[in-house]
């Protein structure tokens, strides 16, 4: 049984359609992209699968998150089956963070909640994730608050938290849009490489397709609340049937054309 | 130090003052609040420091005792309004759809109704006393405040942390107790110290109506009332309740004004924070219909 399924996702706000007849699934250990432009409804999808969608929207469909149904399924069993399968890293680390709470806090809230881990046992656990995270300055880290953290520091902080419960699936929210471009390639292999060491799913949204093609395998381009074409991201790099693909590769290229260009005059 | 903690000390003073003179009252007055035995209108000097009203009683004491009733109104009126205010608000924060709706109506409302008006129809029912006025004052500004707090809970909630919580499996207590509570609660009590001003002058135009304290209790607003017929032989008389009231409610301002920079993180630390609540921006998150159509918000990919 795959870790998530999802078929026929519709997401409404009213009478508009957001998330239209959205259909993937997401294995153990998989890597999934989720690709497409602002408002293609990418992040809707990210949020229906674990059932959070914000008041006012309405999700139709299936979603099986390790065989729970977390569109239909009263709200106690879906969060038991949150807090432990699934976790998200947003875009923005500032506001994924509460402002008032040290780091060190609010990495241990799900530890607690979720591992049922106290005192000491706590305090390591969120020293470890600090460190798995490679912040070197465990210490320090844990009592500051998000805004005397540095962005990259931000996002690693929101990273130890999602995986501190050592989720079978990480949702990643382009965990690297909001981020410098030196910081995006460290956050990319961190990433990369706590999901291989751990076999977490990742579920990979962004709109960017060479950060896509660092991290992930299957992929599904959304555009307008639809599917347009999915499959392997290297076949969709190489041969892009669908127009919208086909634009997204033209310009990764141009950018990489322009680079060449420079390089060589 | 900087402007806003300056604003902060000297409303402290202001309302230590008054405080102080009050809690002095409640161990030493110059004369018993009833003892009409110094002639009438007296002009100040003497034994009557400010002289004495038009039955004799003396007006530094009716001051003080006018104080108790200041700052008495100030304290319930802002438990009465602050408890009620937020309660209302947290449920309204956390309403979705007709109910978010029905709540913005409501509240709506009951800030447009008049608090002299509400305090009537109070007062037409149980009669005037000071609880009455409290009760009516407190009311109204529960109304305030929750619809403040409503929006503060609503722009909190949109922000990813609380979903990262949610995802987490953190409970809807917890969450209230350790992400929207300690990020709305600055914001919260700089209102209710702009209030708490607020709920004296509405006390003091209460009394004044005759619609608060009663006689023979002497309330700031009664005493204006009191010695209007004699402004022009006695001016003391009005002067004294009338300084009294704007230095209290000067300090209150002062103190809010103050508190409001000392709450505020990113000056607190020196440092420029982007999440802190701010008032001005909660359209772009309150509703995400309303930032999608707007294009504002960066999460609605």
């Amino acid at each position: 049984m795959a870790l998530l399924s999802v078929s026929g996702l519709t997401v409404r706000s009213g009478g508009t359609t957001l998330v239209d007849d959205v259909s993937f699934t997401v294995g153990q250990g998989d890597r999934v992209g989720l690709i497409g432009e602002s408002g293609s409804g990418k992040s809707l999808t990210a949020l229906a699968v674990t059932g959070l969608l914000p008041p006012g929207l309405t999700a139709t469909g299936e979603v099986r998150l390790d065989g729970v149904d977390m569109i239909g399924a009263p709200e106690r069993q879906r969060t038991a089956v949150r807090g432990p399968v699934a976790a998200i890293v947003f875009q923005e680390p500032l506001t994924a963070l509460n402002p008032l709470m040290r780091a060190g806090r609010q990495i241990a809230e799900p530890l607690r909640r979720v591992r049922g881990l106290r005192g000491a046992a706590l305090r390591e656990a969120v020293h470890a994730a600090l460190r798995e995270v490679l912040l070197d300055d465990t210490d320090r880290i844990a009592r500051s608050y998000p805004h005397q953290l540095s962005g990259g520091q931000r996002q690693r902080v929101a990273i130890a938290m999602a995986i501190a419960c050592r989720p079978r699936l990480l949702i990643a929210d382009e965990p690297t849009t909001a981020l410098d471009v030196t910081v995006q390639a460290e956050i990319l292999d961190l990433l990369d490489r706590l999901a291989t060491a751990h076999g977490t799913a990742l579920v990979f949204i962004t709109h960017d397709l060479p950060v896509a093609a660092r991290v992930i395998h299957d992929t599904h381009v959304m555009r307008n609340g639809r599917i347009v074409e999915s499959g392997p991201i290297s076949s969709l790099i190489a041969a892009p049937e669908h127009p919208y693909t086909r634009t997204l590769v033209d310009s990764a290229r141009r950018f990489d054309a322009a680079l060449e260009r420079t390089a060589r005059d | 130090m900087n402007r806003r903690s300056l604003h902060l000390v000297i409303g402290l003073v202001l309302v230590l003052i008054v405080v102080g003179a009050v809690l002095v009252s409640y161990v030493w007055l110059p004369f018993p609040p009833d003892d009409t035995s110094g002639g009438r209108l007296m002009p100040p000097g003497g034994d009557h420091l400010l002289g004495t009203d038009k039955l004799g009683r003396d007006l530094f004491t009716q001051l003080l005792i006018g104080g108790r009733i200041a700052i008495g109104t100030a304290l319930g009126a802002v438990a009465v309004g602050g408890v009620l205010g937020v309660s209302a608000g947290l449920l309204a924060g956390f309403a979705t759809r007709w109910l978010d709706d029905a709540f913005a109506v409501v509240l709506d409302i009951l800030i447009a109704f008049p608090t002299l008006l509400l305090a009537m129809l109070i007062v037409a029912g149980t009669g005037a006393s000071l609880g009455t006025a409290i009760l009516a004052i407190g009311l109204a500004m529960a109304a305030i405040v929750a619809r403040l707090v409503r929006v503060l809970v609503k722009q909190v909630l949109a922000r990813d942390y609380i979903t990262a919580a949610r995802v987490a499996g953190v409970s809807w207590p917890r969450i209230v107790a350790s992400h929207i509570m300690p990020n709305i609660g600055p914001v919260v009590m700089v209102n209710l110290a702009l209030q708490a001003g607020l709920a004296v002058l509405a006390e003091a135009s209460l009394s004044y109506l005759g619609l608060g304290t009663p006689p023979p209790n002497a309330s700031w607003g009664r005493m204006l009332y009191e010695a209007q017929a004699t402004v022009l032989t006695s001016p003391v008389a009005a002067l004294a309740p009338g300084i009294a009231l704007v230095v209290l409610v000067i300090g209150m301002n002062l103190t809010a004004d103050g508190l409001r920079d000392l709450t505020d993180p990113t000056r607190r630390r020196g440092r420029a924070a982007v999440d802190v609540v701010e008032l001005a921006d909660y359209t772009e998150v309150v509703d995400p219909a309303l930032a999608r159509t707007t294009g504002s918000d960066r999460r609605e990919d």
